[in-house]
């Protein structure tokens, strides 16, 4: 079995499909251009010394990288909805090695929306150093583990007809509550976006504008959502399998 | 022989819309290697639900399925079974070859990409995106992607509908070549003909249960009885299916109808015994006739 072959045309075929790849990777560039164009002299954004299209790259970065992963979940389900899930039973490909090809998929994509926003943002002035970029990107992609899990349960919990709309509600809730479009500082709403996996991921992207990464908190809230989700997806599969 | 598969006491029910469907009753089935099996029998016979026990997709009620001796899940894993289930699409945006070197990539001693597409004469559509292929074409590319496994074990659950004429020649015609290198078919099919043409042994369903297992030719002469119609008010069921070649007899108002193993002799004996009998027709029973005629004499439904 040679898992490196399988997953090659397993992110081919993600590639190769427009429709998807314009929602995963074109949606949130556009969103950046729109917004961080007509703000891209704004260089300190209601008076923190962070200019406007650096804090909206950080912000968009999560809500793509989110989205990007997610979007794996929508992947599953068209699969499952033609079949595709009894034919891989009937095949060595085992529950663990399924489950690796989807995030890596995921996390390419994540990856590719990193660059892309980082190219975007440096065409608007933005300048990051290469220590940051990277301390930036590393956490994010630690960060992302919950919502590959989470789009796996999707994946296996909805129909392709349902799981647009639960994945675009899904993260738009995140996205807003958990700070990536205006930040959560205090208050109730601060106490309830501590406990989300997004708000950790808008601070992981904060590296970029001088965050300074996970506190414990963070640390202890991301291992909970991970264990909870990737347990949950796992059942949702192996549930799915079952009946299919 | 050593067993391929082994069904022991299989039983499956659903919930359906009218109560509870009993689509497998009890079934004993055991294919030896090497052997190619049809599972012959109408729509709604428990066939797929069959398959999909003796593959390990759906769990039985009551007995079991083994392949090699062992769980369906273990043979899978190792690699040893290759399926073409009924229904099922191809995934989308990949070219056929794209796909069949996807699936090779999950075994431990697959077919060659090059050589599968040559035996299962897919060459002309090989690099067309599997998104952009005919019913007839997705069932071809399916079949290759069953094949690419090179399973010790081929199931292929009504592998020839959507098929043309000339597909379905080439696609028996690659199967029996894979056959003959000693590898345990098991196709389930409504057709006879693609039974009594490609199988070693026949195995008959009908309501959830095996009612007949034996050579092709045996369940042809089965099922291929005919049946004789005619309108006669004055005489007993019971006088007719006294009659030679006569196995059943039943009354539909003026007409009877008779189920016989030998027309030419019971139609013989008809008129010799009542001679007031009209509108006589003789008509070869339907496959799913034959078969409703077989489950009662089994005990019916």
């Amino acid at each position: 079995m040679n898992v490196a072959t399988y997953t090659r045309y397993e992110l081919l075929r993600t590639l190769r499909n427009k429709r998807f790849m314009i929602l995963a990777l074109g949606f949130p560039l556009v969103l950046y251009f729109l917004i961080a164009m007509p703000n891209r002299h704004v260089h300190s954004l209601g008076g923190t010394g962070i200019s406007a299209p650096l804090y909206l790259m950080v912000g968009l970065v999560s809500f793509g990288t989110m989205n990007a992963v997610l979007g794996s979940g929508a992947r599953i389900a068209a699969e499952r909805a033609t079949g595709w899930n009894r034919q891989l039973r009937l095949t060595p490909l085992s529950t663990r090695t399924y489950f690796r090809t989807k995030v890596l998929t995921g996390y390419m994509l994540a990856l590719m929306t990193i660059l892309l926003l980082y190219v975007a943002g440096s065409l608007l002035g933005v300048r990051l150093s290469a220590g940051e970029w990277l301390r930036m990107t590393a956490l994010i992609l630690v960060g992302l583990i919950p919502f590959a899990a989470l789009g796996i349960l999707f994946g296996h919990l909805l129909t392709p007809d349902s799981i647009g709309p639960a994945l675009g509600g899904t993260t738009a809730a995140l996205a807003i509550l958990g700070g990536v479009w205006f930040p959560v500082t205090h208050g109730v709403m601060h106490d309830i976006a501590q406990g989300l996996p997004s708000y950790w991921l808008v601070q992981a992207a904060h590296i970029g504008i001088g965050g300074h990464g996970w506190s414990a908190r963070g640390w202890i809230v991301f291992a909970i959502w991970t264990v909870a989700a990737v347990y949950l997806a796992r059942r949702a599969y192996e549930r799915d399998t079952k009946r299919a | 022989m050593d067993a391929g598969v082994t069904l022991t006491g299989l039983t499956k029910s659903f919930a359906g819309e009218h109560g509870v469907v009993e689509a497998v009753r009890s079934i004993d089935v055991s294919i030896g290697l090497g052997e190619t099996v049809a599972l012959l029998g109408p729509n709604g016979a428990g066939k797929s639900t069959t398959i999909d026990m003796l593959l390990g997709l759906q769990e039985p009620d009551d007995g079991t399925a083994h392949l090699f001796g062992g769980e369906p899940k273990a043979a899978v894993a190792a690699g040893r079974v290759g399926a073409m289930l009924q229904t099922g699409q191809l995934i989308r945006d990949l070219t056929v070859r794209e796909l069949i070197s996807m699936v090779a990539s999950l075994y431990p001693r697959p077919l060659g990409v090059d050589e599968t597409v040559e035996v299962t004469g897919i060459a002309e559509i090989a690099d067309r995106r599997t998104q952009k292929l005919s019913g007839g074409e997705t069932q071809r590319a399916r079949f290759a992607v069953a094949l690419v496994s090179n399973p010790d074990l081929l199931v292929l659950d009504e592998p020839t509908v959507a098929m043309d004429v000339e597909s379905r020649r080439a696609f028996w015609s690659t199967m029996r070549d894979f056959a003959a290198r000693g590898k345990t078919v098991l196709f389930a099919t409504h057709y006879l003909e693609e039974a009594d043409a490609y199988a070693d042994r026949a195995v008959l369903m009908a309501h959830g249960r095996v009612v007949a297992d034996g050579p092709p030719t045996e369940i042809k002469a089965m099922v291929g009885q005919r049946r004789i119609r005619a309108t006669l008010p004055d005489a007993a069921p019971a006088e007719l299916e006294a009659l030679v070649g006569v196995t059943r007899a039943e009354r539909r108002g003026e007409a009877v109808v008779l189920t016989c193993s030998d027309s030419d002799a019971a139609i013989r004996a008809l008129l010799a015994r009542f001679p007031a009998a009209r509108d006589i027709e003789i008509a070869g029973a339907g496959l799913e006739e034959a078969f409703v005629e077989l489950t009662r004499v089994e005990g019916g439904p």
